[in-house]
Parts: structure tokens; sequence; C-alpha cells
């Protein structure tokens, strides 16, 4: 009878496993896909300052300073669009595949280059 | 005369994914007039062609709409390849197709749990999401976004899919093709789906055409107009005819959306069976000088993106008509003369999406 249309689809989940998880005590591992946008990572020691990325973000979300040797990216901002990763001449930005953790202030995440120490003059 | 009363429908309302406001001048239980209001959401994109250049201005179609993303910034960029005269690789254009249909799959599958959901058919609602999330998962496995996909570019895509992949959507998407069979038939024959929705908000195929409706509106009324077979991307190498209703009601409506499920499952088939081999992307030089209208079909209908470049980094002018907009004069006919506990379940029909129309 057309009134148990849904009949059979109910009794297959009466006997089915669950198709949700109870987050957060299970966390889907590892974030589905390799190639996920998740958030944007820096290998600040491999980082030139070109500002590369600075002129390609569309949301205005990085701010280099040369001077300081300083990188620094508002996750709030960013829209994981991955354009700064695609422009960067030195490959030290990528995309993770993890999302930013949630966060209830509007701080931006600092990177600062190690002062490198100066090379020895060979005489 | 009965007494008149007016009773305000939104913009908050549980049925409501996003805010639209209805009066709804009530006599007894019969509403006798519904008057719209929509701005509640404005966000003023088309100022922005003014500070983001044309490359940029992607992201910003890609961001219009939070469940049609990938057609919108499809649409936008066909514009402006149209204008700049760029020759888009074919292995690009199919993909495109894929991702659309895969949009298309998406969205329907989400406006049939929000339509069980209106006639509080709860276990409905979640069967629908529950297939959805398979779609959804499977365009984040190709492009990294699971909503906003964030893959198209002037010029080309962004990311290539390889062939072994493909081969496993198609494969996902046939094996999910049963469990969507189990569902729709919920809808189309089950009694209680029935009796809330045939003979609810008739709209006869003079006054869709006359009202201006678009996508499944348009087509549950009898009139056979899909934007697909003008043959934009890779639609012109596809066997299909759009799927078109007679009955003009609230099941027709539901049934075509259901037959467009399958159809979309049948396109991705036909185009990962002809993937072309090759580049994905061309490189753009110069800047956009001209005018073009384009036009792409939305799970929602038809949707125009008008770009007009004057030779600068910067579009002059930029102009979306969304095809929510074109059905709310359909919806405020349909409203009128039904029952108030019909309202919900006819201005979900209409498969509202205000943040595209606010833009």
């Amino acid at each position: 009878m057309s009134v148990f249309a849904m009949a059979r689809i109910t009794l297959r989940n009466l006997f089915a496993r669950p198709a949700t998880r109870l987050y957060p005590s299970r966390i889907k591992e590892p974030h589905h896909a390799a190639q996920s946008r998740g958030r944007i990572e820096i290998d600040i020691e491999a980082c030139i300052f070109c500002g590369a990325c600075v002129k390609r973000c569309p949301t205005d979300a990085i701010i280099v300073t040369k001077a300081d040797k300083e990188w620094n990216i508002d996750r709030l901002r960013c829209c994981t669009c991955n354009a700064c990763v695609e422009v960067c001449p030195k490959k030290c930005l990528s995309m993770a595949n993890r999302y930013t953790a949630p966060t209830v202030t509007k701080d931006k995440d600092i990177f600062r280059q190690k002062p490198r120490a100066p090379k020895e003059v060979v005489s | 005369m009965a007494n008149r009363s007016v009773i305000p429908f939104g913009p908050q309302h549980p049925v409501l994914p996003e805010p639209i406001h209805l009066d709804l001048v009530l006599e007894d239980e019969k509403v006798v007039e519904a008057i719209p209001t929509i701005g509640f959401i404005h966000r003023g994109f088309e100022k922005l062609v003014e500070k983001m250049d044309f490359n940029e201005l992607v992201y910003v179609a890609d961001r219009i709409c939070g469940i049609c993303a990938f057609i919108h910034s499809m649409a936008y960029c066909q514009g402006v390849e149209a204008v700049m005269r760029v020759e888009v690789p074919p292995r690009a254009v199919y993909l495109r197709t894929i991702w659309s249909e895969l949009a298309r799959l998406s969205s329907h599958l989400l406006w049939l749990g929000l339509m069980a959901d209106a006639f509080g058919f709860e276990s409905l609602f979640m069967q629908c999401f529950r297939l959805r999330e398979g779609i959804v998962d499977m365009l984040e496995e190709m492009t990294g976004g699971r909503i906003i996909l964030g893959v198209c570019r002037v010029g080309g895509v962004r990311r290539d899919v390889e062939d072994g992949a493909l081969a496993s959507i198609v494969t996902k998407v046939r094996a999910m093709e049963k469990d969507m069979r189990q569902v729709a038939d919920v809808f189309l024959n089950d009694d209680s789906v029935k009796h809330r929705l045939v003979g609810v908000g008739i709209l006869t195929k003079a006054q869709a055409h006359e009202l201006g409706c678009v996508g499944p509106m348009l087509r549950a009324s009898g009139v056979s107009r899909d934007t697909r077979t003008l043959g934009y991307a890779a639609y012109g190498a596809v066997d299909f005819a759009p799927v078109v209703k007679t009955d003009g009601d609230s099941y027709a409506r539901c049934a075509v959306r259901i037959a467009e499920l399958f159809q979309s499952v049948d396109i991705i088939r036909q185009i990962v069976g002809k993937m072309p081999a090759g580049e994905v992307g061309v490189k753009v030089s110069g800047y956009p000088d001209g005018e073009y209208h384009s036009r792409c079909e939305q799970p929602r209908g038809e949707v125009i993106h008008y770009v007009k470049g004057d030779g600068t980094r910067y579009l002059r002018r930029y102009r979306v008509r969304t095809p929510t907009f074109a059905n709310i004069p359909a919806l405020v006919k349909m409203l009128q003369g039904c029952d108030l506990a019909d309202v919900p379940v006819l201005v979900l029909t209409i498969d509202p999406c205000i943040s595209c129309t606010e833009r």
C-alpha cells in the first residue's frame, strides 16, 4: 500500500548503524580528501617576504612586513581560496586539510622568522 | 464580507531557510492577497566591481549563493570569457559540466529535504540530507570545497580530476541512484505526501509564461524551456530533453525536480564517458572590453549574468538576475486563494534562495 512507501526505509534504518557519528567524541579522521581546503599553513623559515600572497589575496587577510620579517593572517577574513598558495614563489605556503579551530576573539596568527646568524666571511 | 486580518509571515519562520517577508491578508483561513518584502540580507555586491578586479570577482560570484555556488561562478566566467574571446579547453568545459550537475543533485536533494520538513515529514527530511551528504563528499574529493567549490576561473578550471577518480564518481552516483529511487517513491506515491501536494497552488501554462517563471516552476506548468538546451558548457554533447509536467501544481513541481535528479545522474555518466584529455586552463592576458549576457540553468531556473568591461582591470557593470527573483511574482499569484496551512508548502515549491535574490 502506498501509505507504507516509507516503511522499507524506516525498517532498514531500524537495524542499520547510525548514519551520523557522535561528534566531538568521534571526529571524521582524516578530513575527507587530501586536497580539502581547510586552512593556510606557512613554513616561515623558507619565506622571502616578497608580498605576492598579499597582492593576490581577494579578502586582504594577509599582511607581510618585510622589515620585521613578519607574516600574519586573519583567519576569519581568509576565504581559503588557495590563491596565495598558487602564487607563492618559494612554495612555503600550503593548504592543510584541517579547518581552523573555532575562536571567540578576532586575533591574527603572527609568524616571525628567527634572525639568522650572519654568514661567516671566509678570508 | 468576512473580516480581514493581516498576518506577517517571516522573515524569521521555522519553515523558511532564508529571510523573505510576506504580509498575508486573510479572510478566515483563506489568503486573499500576499505582499512580499525582500531586502533583509542585501550585501551590495554589485558595488564590489569597483574595487575587485575581474579575476578576483570570481571568488565573489562563487559566494552569491550557498547552494548553487558553482553555477554562479561558471556563468560569470562564461561571460568574461565571451567578452575576451578566450577559448576554454574542452576538458575544463566538461569538468564544469560535471560539477554543475553534481551541484544540481545536491540542490534538488536539499530542496526535497526542506519540502519534507515543510509538510512535517521529519524522517524523510533526514533521508534526503543523508543522500545529499554523499554528493557533497564527492564534490569535496574532486574540488577541495564542499559547498563553495572555488574551482572556476576565467580561462578554465583550477583543478584537474584524474580519469580514475571520475570513473569512481560515476560508480558512486549510480549506486546512490537506487537510494534516490526509494526516496522518490515516497514523494510520488505516499498518500500523506500526495494529500499535501496534489492540486495545491495550481499555475496554468499561460500564467507561468505571463509571470515570467523559470526553471522547474515553468516546466511543471507545461512549458518546455531549459537553458541547458542552448548547449553552453558541454551540454551540446549530451543527449537529454527537458523534463516537463503539465499539471502545474505542487506535486508536478516536486515530480519535475525528482525526474531531474535521475537526468543529472545520466548527464554525469554521459559526460564522463566522453571526457576529452588535455589542459584544464589557458592563460588569460588583457582586460575585458565589451558586454555579454551569460545564461545558465541553475537548479532553480535560468540565471543571467550581465558583464560589461571597458578595457580596464575593473568591470564597468556586473548584474545578476537570479531565478528566485523571477519566480516571486508567480508565488504571489499562487498564494491568492490558498489555505493558510498551505503557505509554507507553496513558498517552498518555488525553491526560494533569497541570498541569491538579494546579492
